[in-house]
């Protein structure tokens, strides 16, 4: 028997070819510390910025695991990335003190700066813009969250400069990482 | 002399590593001797980023320093000796007023002690529970002295402590488990998050102490990983622990051994549920199951495992130095001690306070909060997040205890004070959490699944000026059905913001569905723009602005907008100079 649940999953995932043997560490790790499913999907995707198909496949095998398992746990985590993602990550916080001081309008003003939409990544591979369910800045709400670094008290035109800064800051230093 | 900068994430976020990075290199320019240490949050994110200059005069406290500030604080008051009064918001004499009516046991160290020396944690009376409870103390009066103090779980629902404690104590099994719960995932709350970045080692002095008490050698702290700071004190705290024999074999001499390992979330709501957790940490998807057995009896991996929140095990240790009756002193009869509060939305003075539960509502908000931004209409204030409810401004003078808030169709919660003003339409709040919920829940029961959809999709019709009158009814058998069909509080609980809002707003729902109007001006579609003649100076920059050509007129004639073009964008407000665009 089989059905085509796994193919129309697998559309999910993203089949770039990736040098699978950054694995080998992580997969020593999980066996010598005796580790669970969610820490490894987290070193590999430490090791890749996103899990490549290729990888979820190769952890399912070294693991013992189904593969229905592995993508079950990764697709429930929205931590996990399944496509590739840019050299800088823009959480925009939706949270409620952030909606409540207008977020919605820096989660646009960003999309409109970055020409993407919220989930994507620019072509350029420099930014991917997410939303998150709040990042504990409240208080300083609308608040973003650049690579770990948290943004807060923003209008639109300060966090549009913001993005401007880091381009700024980045060009000539052209990353491709796909 | 010592410089102490603010540097938990709203410092950082407020620009705290600018400031530090100054007066680093200010003090290398002028060869300045002096140790700048770091801090967590004092709670007063309105006055990040925070540096305090303390020298045998005291502490004096800058609020909002910029790099140019650093320069002059220098200048004047490190090499001169001349306090820039302007500048200074609190000194050893004249302490922060905010503070006056707080009580501080959860946050007493928090923005005052460097969370990464835990030096700093000891020299403040630090780990010295520990050693009497280990030393001095039996597993079952440790319970006693919890019970006594009548400390209830800080994480929202409020069940007694010391109870739980017992019950995994009681448990049969050699391998048992404490876990801390710091998976914080209440959107517009970080009481948390400040007390694992400012005052990591109490949260594990709890845990050590928890675990003495009901006999379990090893514990866990799940924490979000959205909260890398938190993370990392933590890592340096445990440690230093370690190192200092805090954790490991053999505490103290005591013989007990016990030690921490942190996991990090992997952003999910659902997590925090108690079960749900537990199946998180053995690396399988976060669904909660049915309760019975509880934690305490089958937990990780089947054995008994207690789980507390943050704020919870943050109390323990000030519980042994000073005794439960000091702690149930505070407080009122059936909820004791003092509570922490995140303090957002739109609030002057946004922030952490901790107060004696049974203060109100209104002195809380008022008293310590300073009021509603721009001095607008308070009108309502939401507690216990997508669990809890909208209390509106008649309730403001209820007190802050587990019991009265419940009374109100709100929860507690873990302590998230998101405030509203007459610019916050309710529907839309609904609507917010429902969202929220609808991505959040698991997927495992039908109800919360599909149940809580389908009253998104009726909240986003009213919003929309599609709402009838029938949909509030339909809202009301749905929140019932959702309640008593859902495994877990998740979707136990969805519905009590939708409740609460029609219980106390029900006049905005017949406003969006009745005048197809939004009395806060927050649901674009059912807005009208319209271009006021007297004000409007013919300058064309929303002619320009408007993206769908809406606005026609000649420069320096009043312009129009033509209403079946209009897609209620607002940029037309947003570029007026003159404010001409008038919205209804
Ligand atoms: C959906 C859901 C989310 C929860 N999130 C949290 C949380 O983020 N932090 C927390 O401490 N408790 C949370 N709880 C409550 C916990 O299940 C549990 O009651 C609490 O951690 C127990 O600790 P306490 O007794 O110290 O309060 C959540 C409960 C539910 C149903
Ligand atoms: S109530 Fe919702 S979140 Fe809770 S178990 Fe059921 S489906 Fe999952
Ligand atoms: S609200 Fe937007 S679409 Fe409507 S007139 Fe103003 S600018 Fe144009
Ligand atoms: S709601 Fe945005 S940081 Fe908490
Ligand atoms: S400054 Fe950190 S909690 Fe506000």
């Amino acid at each position: 028997m089989s059905c085509d649940c796994e193919k129309k999953l697998e559309a999910e995932f993203s089949t770039n070819k990736v040098d699978t043997s950054l694995m080998d560490e992580v997969i020593d790790k999980f066996k010598r510390e005796n580790g669970n499913l969610i820490s490894v999907l987290q070193d590999a995707q430490e090791a890749y910025g996103y899990l490549p198909l290729d990888v979820l496949k190769m952890i399912a095998d070294r693991t013992g695991n189904k593969r229905a398992k592995i993508y079950g746990v990764a697709t429930f985590y929205s931590q996990f990335r399944l496509k590739p993602r840019g050299k800088y990550i823009i959480l925009t916080c939706q949270g409620t003190a952030c909606h409540v001081n207008g977020s919605d309008a820096i989660a646009e003003a960003l999309c409109e700066e970055l020409n993407i939409k919220v989930g994507d990544s620019t072509s350029d591979w420099m930014f991917s813009l997410e939303e998150v369910a709040c990042l504990g800045c409240c208080s300083l709400a609308p608040v973003i969250m650049i690579n770990g670094e948290a943004f807060g008290n923003l209008t639109p035109k300060s966090a549009r400069k913001i993005v401007k800064d880091i381009y700024a800051s980045e060009k000539g230093v052209a990353v491709n990482e796909d | 002399m010592k410089i102490r900068i603010g540097f938990g994430s709203c410092g950082i976020a407020a620009g705290a590593k600018k400031v530090t990075d100054k007066f680093g290199q200010i003090l290398a320019e002028k060869n300045l001797n002096i140790d700048v240490s770091v801090t967590g949050c004092i709670g007063m994110c309105y006055y990040e980023p925070i540096v305090d200059i303390i020298d045998d005069k005291g502490v004096f406290t800058y609020a909002n320093v910029t790099p140019t500030m650093v320069e002059e604080i220098i200048e004047r008051h490190i090499v001169n000796g001349e306090p820039i009064q302007e500048h200074i918001v609190s000194t050893t004499q004249e302490p922060y007023p905010q503070l006056k009516n707080q009580v501080r046991i959860v946050l007493k160290n928090c923005g005052i002690i460097n969370p990464e020396k835990i030096e700093d944690y000891t020299e403040n009376d630090g780990y010295k529970a520990l050693n009497k409870v280990v030393n001095e103390m039996t597993p079952e009066t440790v319970i006693d002295e919890i019970k006594i103090s009548g400390l209830r779980g800080r994480g929202g629902a409020g069940f007694p402590t010391w109870f739980k404690w017992d019950a995994a104590k009681k448990s049969k099994g050699s391998e048992k488990y404490v876990v801390c719960n710091a998976d914080e995932g209440d959107p517009g709350a970080f009481m948390d998050r400040s007390v694992l970045e400012g005052d990591p080692h109490a949260v594990l002095e709890g845990m050590i102490i928890a675990g003495y008490a009901m006999e379990a050698n090893y514990g866990f702290i799940y924490c979000r990983a959205e909260y890398p700071l938190a993370i990392e004190r933590l890592k340096i705290a445990i440690q230093q622990a370690r190192d200092k024999n805090y954790l490991g074999k053999n505490i103290l001499g005591s013989g007990f051994d016990f030690d921490i390992v942190i996991k990090t979330g992997a952003g999910a709501f659902v997590c925090g549920e108690e079960t749900a957790l537990i199946a998180s940490l053995e690396g399988e998807r976060g669904m909660p199951r049915l309760k019975p057995p509880f934690p305490a009896q089958s937990g990780y991996y089947g054995k008994p495992t207690n789980i507390n929140n943050v704020e919870t095990f943050a109390n323990v240790p000030w519980i042994f130095r000073n005794g439960g009756a000091a702690f149930a002193a505070y407080g009122t009869k059936t909820s004791k001690g003092t509570k922490v509060f995140a303090l957002a939305g739109k609030i002057k003075n946004g922030g952490l306070v901790e107060v004696p539960m049974g203060m109100t509502l209104r002195e809380v908000i008022y008293g310590i909060g300073g009021g509603i931004k721009q001095d607008n209409e308070f009108k309502a204030v939401q507690m216990g997040g997508p669990s809890g409810g909208c209390i509106p401004r008649a309730l403001l003078d209820t007190p802050v205890d587990y019991e009265s808030i419940n009374q109100t169709g709100a929860i507690m919660g873990s302590g998230g004070m998101v405030v509203m003003d007459e610019e916050t339409c309710m529907v839309d709040m609904a609507r917010f959490f429902l969202d929220f919920t609808v991505k959040e829940s698991c997927g495992k029961c039908t109800y919360c699944r599909i149940g809580t959809k389908r009253m998104l999709e009726i909240l986003d019709r009213i919003c929309t000026g599609e709402g009838v009158l029938e949909d509030l009814n339909t809202l009301q058998i749905l929140c019932t059905s959702i309640r008593d069909g859902s495994l877990c509080a998740l979707g136990g609980t969805a519905p009590n913001p939708v409740l609460t809002t029609i219980r106390y707003f029900k006049d905005e729902y017949l406003a969006h569905i009745e005048d197809k109007k939004c009395p806060a001006k927050q649901c674009k579609p059912l807005l009208t723009y319209t271009i006021i003649e007297e004000s409007c100076k013919g300058c064309t920059l929303c002619a320009q602005k408007c993206p769908a050509q809406a606005i026609t007129g000649e420069l320096k004639k009043v312009h129009e907008i033509d209403q079946s073009k209009c897609v209620k964008c607002g940029n037309c407000v947003t570029v007026c100079k003159t404010k001409s665009i008038a919205v209804e």
